[in-house]
């Protein structure tokens, strides 16, 4: 069944968008990561404008970080104090990720700025978990556990703040800097950032691993929340058919793959998921090494 | 009194011989509804020609084109920079219309001539309008040319010889097909009569092209309330993540 996206202008199948919901939502069930990273450069592929994908991309990843969130919340694993911190970055991460975003359009240069980003972004993440997640394996065999490092140079900085629900006294700013590289990243990537955020909070800030999902959560649904606004202010980029088909997909996909993911070990699942990243990293990668078929493309024009 | 009547006859004579052979024309239909389950369309444009004198011996030809509504463009071109590919050169193309078909009764050559094509803006390449290259880009025609390619691609632009039957030179009849990606507005249909590649005569008409319905409401509201259409999609968003955890959470509870 072929579907007239409004906003995006082109007609594509109804079920592909519905299975690829779907299927990113059973992997980011499984993962605890929002999809986000999987999602847009799928809609890249399927032909969907750029612009378009990011924007509508952040709108479903409120729904998805919302259904997520709630099950967090009843198990009391949010920490507030430390969201909110985030959250005040995130929302100025974003109002800049924009920014640059607009301006890079109005060059021609906002598709080379996301594929970019996503080289880069998962690269580094993708070869980040696998090393590590190789580590842990062998130490399991081996039978030593891993420690965590209690002081690092995060604990010398001012405006020092208790946080309870993570058992921290930190200073305000690292937790802001991350918002604020998370905010960007939203905007610009039409990601959660919870694949940034989630090894930052853990390994930078020192928070217990238990709150940092739910916490993580948290932030996402208010920082993607804000870039979906001001995309659909901006840009008008914002497809409500293509964002309603993606979430319906993807928030049935993430119920399923929670459960396939208690069913497998943890460090399978990271490796797993490094391996994902990877492949989608390189993906990218070739397309902007590799010779286009088409070295001419067509934008609106009266953009200088 | 002899002036006004030579006046009176220069006047009238090119009318007449316009007059010699006219179009009546019918669409199948003059307007095409964008709906959510919209999947392109064909549209049958069909007609006869009228004419008081007896057929002339040179053949009639028939062309008709249909062109979407036109839209300055930007044309980007890639270069390797540092390794990787990225746009660099920009041409802006005037006005370049974003849908353009054309069905003749013959080849192209037979139909037309060069000189009526460059009067009458027929052919793919001339119904795009001049490019204002900047200084620094050499090649400014290789860009409006891309715009033909690509959009050749994505069947955009079309040209299609002998695809006009006409019968007995009185009716004819062509079915253009119109892609699922279309954009909204006013498609200009013109039919050109030609003779031994002169156009005799012209007609042209409209049909247009909207969005209905559930496409038309939310394409105005994201244009004209931004921000209402902002918090309509985060409401969605957010009721069918609860409404998922609810219901996934009902069901574990129900095992």
């Amino acid at each position: 069944m072929q579907i007239y996206l409004p906003i995006a202008e082109v007609s594509v199948n109804a079920f592909l968008l519905l299975g690829l919901g779907g299927m990113v939502g059973i992997l980011s069930g499984m993962f605890g990561v929002g999809g986000g990273f999987l999602m847009t450069p799928l809609l890249f592929f399927i032909g969907i404008p750029p612009a378009v994908a990011v924007a509508t991309e952040a709108n479903q990843i409120v729904a998805s970080s919302f259904s997520g969130v709630l099950a967090h919340f009843r198990r009391k694993t949010v920490d507030f104090r430390m969201g909110t911190v985030l959250l005040i970055g995130g929302l100025i991460g974003a109002a800049l990720g924009v920014m640059v975003f607009n301006y890079l359009r109005s060059m021609g240069q906002v598709d080379l700025l996301v594929r970019l980003c996503y080289v880069v972004f998962l690269g580094i993440i993708g070869a980040l978990m696998f090393i590590e997640s190789l580590n842990a394996i062998r130490k399991t065999k081996s039978g030593v556990a891993p420690k965590r490092k209690k002081h690092g140079w995060v604990h010398g900085l001012p405006f020092k703040m208790r946080f309870r629900t993570s058992g921290l006294y930190i200073s305000v700013i690292p937790p802001l800097i991350v918002g604020v590289a998370v905010g960007i990243l939203a905007a610009i990537m039409g990601v959660g950032g919870g694949f940034i955020m989630v090894p930052a909070m853990i390994y930078l800030l020192g928070m217990p691993t238990k709150v940092v999902i739910g916490t993580s959560l948290f932030q996402i649904i208010f920082v993607t929340a804000f870039t979906t606004l001001l995309h659909a202010t901006t840009n008008y980029t914002v497809d409500m058919a293509l964002a309603v088909l993606l979430l319906v997909g993807g928030v049935i996909g993430a119920q399923i793959g929670t459960r396939i993911g208690t069913r497998l070990k943890a460090e399978q699942l990271r490796i797993l998921l490094a391996m994902l990243v990877l492949a989608v990293c390189g993906k990218l990668a070739l397309d902007l090494l590799l010779m286009p078929a088409e070295l001419y493309s067509i934008g609106a024009g009266g953009g200088h | 009194m002899l002036r006004a009547l030579l006046i009176l006859i220069a006047f009238a004579l090119p009318a007449a011989l316009i007059a010699e052979e006219q179009v009546v024309l019918g669409l199948s239909k003059d307007r095409v509804a964008i709906t959510a389950n919209f999947d392109g369309s064909d549209i049958l444009i069909f007609g006869a020609v009228k004419r008081e004198q007896a057929i002339p011996d040179e053949p009639l030809h028939v062309i008709v084109t249909v062109a979407g509504p036109s839209k300055p463009l930007t044309v980007r071109r890639k270069e390797k920079r540092y390794g990787i590919w990225v746009n660099t050169d920009a041409v802006e193309v005037d006005a370049a219309p974003s849908f353009y078909a054309i069905a003749t009764s013959g080849a192209w050559d037979e139909v037309i001539s060069d000189t009526e094509d460059l009067r009458n803006h027929i052919s793919i390449s001339r119904a795009i309008r001049s490019v204002g290259a900047p200084m620094s880009v050499q090649d400014a025609q290789s860009f409006s040319d891309a715009v033909i390619r690509i959009r050749k691609e994505n069947g955009l632009y079309q040209l299609l010889e002998n695809t006009v039957a006409l019968d007995q030179q009185t009716l004819f009849r062509t079915s253009i097909e119109m892609p699922s990606n279309l954009t909204e507005g006013e498609y200009t249909t013109r039919i050109f009569l030609t003779r031994g590649g002169k156009v005799i005569s012209e007609l042209d008409t409209a049909i247009n092209v909207q969005k209905v319905g559930l496409e038309k409401f939310l394409f105005s509201l994201s244009r004209e309330q931004p921000l209402v259409y902002g918090l309509l999609s985060l409401f969605i968003a957010i009721a069918a993540g609860w409404s998922a955890s609810a219901a996934f959470r009902f069901l574990r509870l129900s095992n």
